[in-house]
């Protein structure tokens, strides 16, 4: 990778270019001793906590229990339904939601005129400015049984129902929609900005239709950007807590329990440290599977 | 740098994930030798200031009495749930610890175990007043593994079910109301739902989001109603927690039934968190709940300062004892919790924290408490007292309870226990899952919890 590549001539086997690598990493002190103490440190206690039967209450001391905490997980039902619930949400909600309609959007916008740019452009950012737990509590105002849709539904005179009850997990996954899709269209439209046109108007020429156009030239131009966007949404939602803490709690049953909220309930509802620390390490490796994937795809793109 | 982009985004993303499950509470506290943190639950429906209302004249006229302290309130605002959280958390650090905190019976023997909480055998040895607390209440205040005591209590509770007598007359049903068997309870309710439309027949609660109170109000009013009774959810005897009962089964049947005919509120109402100040504030109060399976502190929602006031509730609202499963036993159950005053291992002023503990938990300061709360008194002095029995029409009927009532097992798993029990109750009341497949769910979440080997079959 580009970081290997660019250390290697320093590690020389001249002293001299040594110590001055060195001294010349000094500046960095500060902000290395900052990074360890409030980055490092925390994952390390996290680390730690993850492999003891630490409880919030009721046991008199913690125990190092190895692997047990990761044993029970994968026994556990209520996780493996968890892990189920985090793909669908990430892949449904940001892989396919956020990213497909913030390209939708970056790409009509680019050839919108300016008054209809400008709105909605405003519109959709107001929802990624809200603070989350704001952008839950409004979803939830939308979706409960006596909520907006249902009064939109009443008066369109079609069907109604209690969409936090009946499909809970489409209903959170919409409000991630609704909240995140901004981010993925600042990025497409940054990005759109560096399509050459005389790339597109060649196209056209030759005959390529819109599809073809936007298939065969400007999505291979910008395919960098659809992968560190692709990225950045996923850990994004990955972590998502307050959203769906504020509209279902996890609930009804565990039909929306993702692993942020399971590992909230099994931390501080069933005072479980331990095991809610050992589920917050299973969510990091997913999150690094994830990122193992992307920074793969673009490497292959980069050879 | 794209790369090194990526990885410090993906440290930053696991570092939130991380810092989610570590942060606790950060505020620090002052303490000098004159004054004491005292930390009580704020509930979250707003408009119920019966506590604040109560201590804040409390501590004026302790600082009169005693110049020179100063006691700071400090109102935690929380679901039950989160408070428990909230106060152990504030108790592990030295930092944060109050001087004096406001504990449930159900958590304290959990918080013991885990060394929050310091014994008080010293004081109550020279504190005469002591010898008028009920037996059974300060009972619930030992602490099994070193028998010594955690916490002076300030009231109790019993439970049993209140009924909307105009309901009742609109669906035929004689008042006054005791049923005796749960068939009974059942026939009633679908009595209401046929005959009174638009009205919930019956509330029973349920699901997670109402904590404790699907535990207590809910299940275990109904388990200790099984023929197993005392030792339905955890054997004295053998000391082990029991799983795979026929009783345990039973009971989450009725919750299946209740919600599963439609006689309880719809579930998604019942499975929200708000359900407890719905019931108390809203339904009861507009007459749209028939009967309510409940706790004696329910006119707490409506005396003239509590979050709903309505008078008329002295002449709508019947009480009736839950009567057991078959009628067995002495016919009726009740389950006993309460609060107790408890010192925090690592306070800073204990002496001062027990001095105002005293002065709180006096004779008169009690009465006044549990006239004031409608909760039930623990000192015997004050349950005799004419003043207390007309406080509320509703108290010497819960008194009277008393003989009838369970306490739940005192041990640091119950905790978890319950939540188990929460769970099981929530996934047959959404209908996600079989009585019997909740029941077994049920049984190996109590076998991590606690061991295999501290669990006891049940009768089949």
């Amino acid at each position: 990778m580009t970081v290997t590549a660019a250390a290697a001539p320093t590690a020389g086997p001249r002293r001299g270019r040594a110590v001055g690598g060195l001294l010349r990493g000094v500046p960095l002190l500060p902000a290395v001793v900052l990074l360890v103490i409030f980055l490092a440190g925390p994952i390390a206690y996290c680390v730690y906590y993850a492999f003891t039967d630490m409880q919030l209450t009721g046991a008199s001391g913690t125990h190092f229990v190895g692997f047990d905490n990761f044993t029970r997980a994968f026994r556990d039902a209520d996780f493996v339904n968890a892990v189920e619930l985090t793909l669908v949400f990430v892949v449904g909600s940001a892989v396919i939601g956020q990213n497909t309609l913030g390209l939708a959007l970056a790409v009509l916008m680019e050839k919108a005129a300016k008054p209809v740019r400008s709105i909605t452009s405003t519109v959709v950012i107001a929802a990624w400015v809200l603070p989350e737990v704001v952008a839950g509590y409004l979803m939830y105002a939308f979706f409960f049984r006596q909520g907006s849709l249902n009064a939109i539904l009443r008066g369109l005179h079609l069907p109604q129902q209690n969409w936090l009850y009946t499909l809970p997990i489409l209903a959170v996954c919409i409000a991630n929609v609704w909240r995140g899709t901004a981010f993925s269209m600042l990025v497409y439209s940054a990005a759109l900005n560096d399509v050459p046109q005389e790339l597109v108007e060649a196209a056209e020429v030759d005959g390529a239709g819109p599809w073809q156009r936007l298939w065969r030239v400007t999505l291979p131009v910008i395919r960098r950007s659809v992968m560190t966007n692709l990225m950045l949404i996923t850990l994004q939602t990955l972590s998502v807590f307050g959203l769906i803490y504020t509209m279902t709690r996890g609930g009804p049953g565990n039909k929306t329990e993702t692993l942020p909220v399971f590992m909230y309930q099994q931390a501080f509802t069933s005072s479980l440290i331990g095991y809610g620390t050992a589920v917050a390490l299973v969510l990091l490796v997913v999150g690094a599977l994830f990122s193992v994937v992307y920074i793969r795809l673009l490497k292959i793109e980069e050879d | 740098m794209r790369t090194r982009l990526l990885a410090a985004t993906a440290v930053a993303a696991a570092t939130t994930v991380c810092a989610a499950t570590l942060s606790g509470c950060g505020s620090g506290s002052g303490g000098s030798a004159k004054t004491i943190k005292v930390v009580y639950q704020q509930q979250l429906n707003n408009n119920n200031h019966v506590q604040a209302g109560f201590l804040e004249p409390m501590v004026q006229q302790f600082e009169k009495a005693n110049p020179g302290t100063t006691v700071k309130l400090v109102p935690v605002t929380a679901s039950e749930n989160d408070y428990y959280t909230k106060i152990q958390l504030m108790m592990r650090s030295p930092a944060t610890a109050p001087d004096l905190v406001y504990e449930d019976t159900a958590t304290i023997n959990s918080d013991v175990a885990s060394g929050y909480l310091q014994p008080l055998d010293g004081y109550l040895k020279s504190w005469q007043e002591w010898s008028a607390f009920a037996a059974p209440a300060k009972a619930a205040m030992k602490y099994a593994g070193d028998g010594k005591t955690y916490g002076v209590p300030d009231d109790t509770d019993t439970r049993g079910l209140w009924y909307n007598k105009q309901l009742f007359a609109q669906a035929g049903i004689a008042v006054p109301w005791q049923p005796k068997t749960w068939a009974d309870v059942l026939t009633a309710a679908r009595t209401v739902k046929a005959k009174v439309p638009g009205v919930t027949p019956l509330n029973v609660y349920t699901g997670v989001a109402a904590g404790e109170a699907s535990s207590m109000q809910g299940f275990e009013m109904l388990l200790y109603g099984t023929p197993a009774a005392n030792d339905s959810l955890y054997d004295g005897k053998q000391r082990k927690w029991v799983v795979g009962s026929k009783g345990f089964r039973d009971a989450l049947d009725f919750v299946h039934t209740v919600y599963g005919e439609g006689l309880g509120p719809s579930p998604q109402d019942a499975l929200g968190a708000n359900i407890q100040a719905a019931v108390g504030t809203e339904m009861i109060p507009q007459g749209k709940l028939a009967i309510d399976l409940d706790g004696s502190w329910m006119p707490n929602n409506w005396i003239r300062t509590g979050p709903k006031p309505w008078p008329q509730w002295e002449t709508t609202m019947g009480m009736a004892a839950m009567p057991s499963q078959n009628g067995q036993g002495s016919g009726k159950v009740s389950m006993s919790g309460g609060w107790a005053w408890s010192i925090p291992a690592k306070a800073k002023n204990a002496d001062l924290a027990w001095k105002f503990t005293r002065f709180l938990e006096s004779k008169a300061n009690s009465a006044q408490w549990n006239s004031v709360n409608a909760t039930i008194a623990v000192r015997t002095d004050v349950a005799a007292d004419p003043t207390y029995l007309k406080a509320l029409p509703s108290n010497a009927f819960f008194t009277a309870l008393v003989p009838a009532t369970y306490y739940r097992p005192g041990l640091p798993a119950y905790t978890q226990v319950s939540s188990a029990i929460q769970k099981a109750m929530e996934s047959v009341t959404t209908g996600q899952s079989s009585v019997d497949k909740a029941a077994s769910t049920f049984d190996d979440d109590v076998k991590t919890a606690v061991g295999a080997d501290n669990t006891v079959q049940g009768a089949r």
